[in-house]
């Protein structure tokens, strides 16, 4: 009795070791401040930086704009050439992607074995795992070539090719997300769909996809907003002309190109030229967010109908 | 849903009948052509997955057709040149190695304390929840975002200049969503049972989740990180607003130093437009495809040996 009660720790050794739970507590909360921090520090760097640039230019300016002519005079700061470059490539992507993408998540839900989906799924994951600067490279090696012995008319750097190769990048995303939404859906609804004598097609194409349909269209949403935000391949292969234009096959600019191509080359820190990086980099901010906060909701009504 | 079988009208009628009077005289079952609707569209769904994986399949042909003759000792060991034969990516494998042990430094007990904080200490209130739905847009931030932030706070703010450590710095915080949310995750596989014991043993908060849910959730997190480190390593975006140095003729010995890392080097050769130099970004895009492998490779067998069921 005596020896266990030697053994037990004492009164001291509880306090050392409630100290230490506060400190660990305390030093934890920190650590998930950081990621709080990394929201403000964007936000903050994005408005401060930007501010700069809007005390030359007027937003109204910037967002109404039709040219973007920065290192040449006059200069002109008109956003819309740079986001028409982003819609239309995120555009074409969107076109390779969605229909594909939503087909192999119909296949991989309803239709794939075990013994199939066990190696198909994460062989098409692996599109997503792919660096975007190699998916550049295949997008001006091979896709390209490919679109001017078809169409000789092409520039080399043009908007058709990294669409397609963008439009590869997001597959995944799209039938990962969209398998999910399908897989979720009551197995008695297809049950009930067969009962009425419905065929597997007819299971799939009236009673699945419409029940996912929300985190189908989330998983849409999503992929157009990655798409925006992509960055290497359209530097790589889309060019670098700020265009207002719906021609595929032309050189264009994108947001993102705009940034990295301006942050690579020469233009000296503090000129209007080069605050323009951040201007265009708010804009882009502004515009994934709403379209992920958008996709968020159209998510979390889906959530709600089968709890 | 509303299942109405197609060809199937329903009509009002005032007084009860049985189901075969209420199918329509003129119903036609087709079910030979609605069979056959369905095998097109089996196909049609088949050859829709297949593009994705014949797209893969046609980019690891073009690499490593267009950049294979280029992997030499040479090029492993040599620096960038003026002259393609020369020319090798020392320097960026040893800038990708260096990047790689300091983001994972920096990033691995940051993601794993927040999802810690998060699945054992959080209070459900709106704070919290904030915290989440933060991390949730975190992670959907466009990575050239992360480089205007790394470039403004890092290189000039905290006056750490073109260096490894501001690279790793900003790599770190792109990918420190994904491992908080793979470490949730583990860290909510582990039983409530595991928890209820340790206590019941006298532990504190902190010493049932050191000894006892920790152990069990680690091979689940060490599996996101290594994840998340292989998107650090394959990102070029951010790598070039932190200002990353395209001719790089020594190899960083500090985290001060200036560097370039794999996809910058690729990006630099790509953007030349003579044809060996679109053969050196091939060769370099295979030496990272087979890293980033090796990387997967390890996740993928750490999460096989180790995994449990509870």
């Amino acid at each position: 009795m005596a020896a266990e009660t030697a053994s037990f720790p004492g009164a001291a050794g509880l306090r050392r070791r409630k100290r230490t739970e506060r400190v660990i507590a305390r030093l934890l909360f920190v650590f998930s401040a950081v990621s709080i921090l990394t929201t403000l520090g964007i936000v903050a760097v994005l408005l401060l930086e930007s501010a700069r640039f809007f005390a030359d230019v007027s937003p109204f300016e910037f967002l109404t704009g039709t040219e973007w002519t920065p290192l040449f005079r006059p200069a002109r700061f008109g956003v819309l050439p740079l986001l028409m470059g982003s819609v239309l490539i995120a555009g074409g992507a969107a076109i390779v992607a969605l229909p594909l993408g939503l087909a192999a998540a119909i296949y991989l839900s309803e239709y794939a074995g075990d013994r199939t989906r066990a190696w198909l799924k994460p062989t098409l994951e692996l599109l997503a795992g792919v660096p975007t600067v190699v998916y550049g490279y295949f997008a001006l090696s091979f896709v390209t070539p490919i679109i001017r012995s078809i169409l000789p008319g092409t520039s080399i750097f043009n908007a058709a090719s990294a669409s397609i190769v963008m439009g590869i990048m997001i597959i995944p995303m799209v039938s990962s997300l969209s398998e999910d939404a399908m897989r979720a859906v009551p197995q008695v609804l297809r049950e009930g769909a067969y009962a009425l004598g419905a065929t597997k097609f007819e299971v799939a194409a009236r009673t699945i996809v419409p029940a996912a349909l929300s985190g189908i269209l989330a998983s849409f949403v999503l992929a157009v907003s990655r798409a925006i935000g992509e960055t290497m391949i359209v530097t790589i292969a889309a060019g670098s002309t700020p265009a207002l234009t719906l021609n595929p096959f032309t050189s264009v600019q994108t947001m993102t190109a705009y940034i990295a191509q301006t942050s690579f080359g020469e233009a000296p820190q503090g000129s209007v030229e080069y605050n323009t990086i951040f201007a265009v980099g708010l804009a882009l901010f502004a515009l994934t967010l709403a379209m992920n906060v958008i996709s968020g909701m159209i998510l979390r009504r889906y959530r709600e109908a089968y709890e | 849903m509303t299942g109405q079988p197609s060809g199937v009208q329903r009509r009002p009628t005032g007084r009860p009948t049985d189901a075969v009077s209420d199918v329509p005289k003129d119903f036609q079952p087709r079910l030979r052509a609605r069979a056959r609707a369905g095998t097109v569209f089996a196909g049609l769904c088949f050859a829709a997955t297949l593009v994705g994986v014949l797209a893969l399949a046609a980019l690891l042909a073009d690499i490593i057709t267009d950049g294979w003759h280029r992997l030499t000792p040479g090029f492993l060991s040599g620096y960038p040149s003026r002259f393609a034969d020369r020319a090798g990516i020392l320097p960026a494998l040893v800038g990708s190695g260096w990047v790689l042990a300091l983001t994972a430094l920096v990033a691995f007990p940051l993601g794993v304390g927040t999802a810690i904080w998060l699945e054992e200490y959080a209070p459900d209130n709106r704070f919290t929840r904030a915290v989440e739905t933060n991390i949730a847009n975190l992670a959907g931030v466009p990575s050239i975002v992360y480089g205007i932030l790394g470039l403004a706070l890092f290189v000039r703010a905290f006056a750490l200049g073109r260096s490894v450590l501001a690279a790793a710095l900003t790599l770190a915080l792109l990918i420190l969503p994904v491992i908080i949310i793979a470490s949730q995750e583990a860290i909510k596989a582990v039983p409530d049972s595991i928890r209820l014991g340790a206590y019941a043993l006298g532990a504190t908060r902190w010493e049932a989740i050191c000894h006892s849910v920790l152990p069990l959730a680690l091979p689940g997190i060490l599996t996101g990180t290594i994840l998340a480190l292989s998107r650090a390593i394959g990102e070029a975006a951010p790598v070039i607003l932190v200002g990353a140095l395209g001719f790089l003729a020594f190899v960083p010995k500090g985290p001060l130093d200036g560097f370039t890392v794999i996809p910058f080097q690729i990006f630099s050769w790509v953007s030349r437009p003579q044809v060996e130099f679109q053969e050196l970004a091939a060769a370099a895009s295979i030496v990272l495809l087979v890293m980033l492998l090796l990387m997967n490779g390890t996740a993928i067998w750490l999460r096989n040996r180790y995994s449990r069921k509870y």
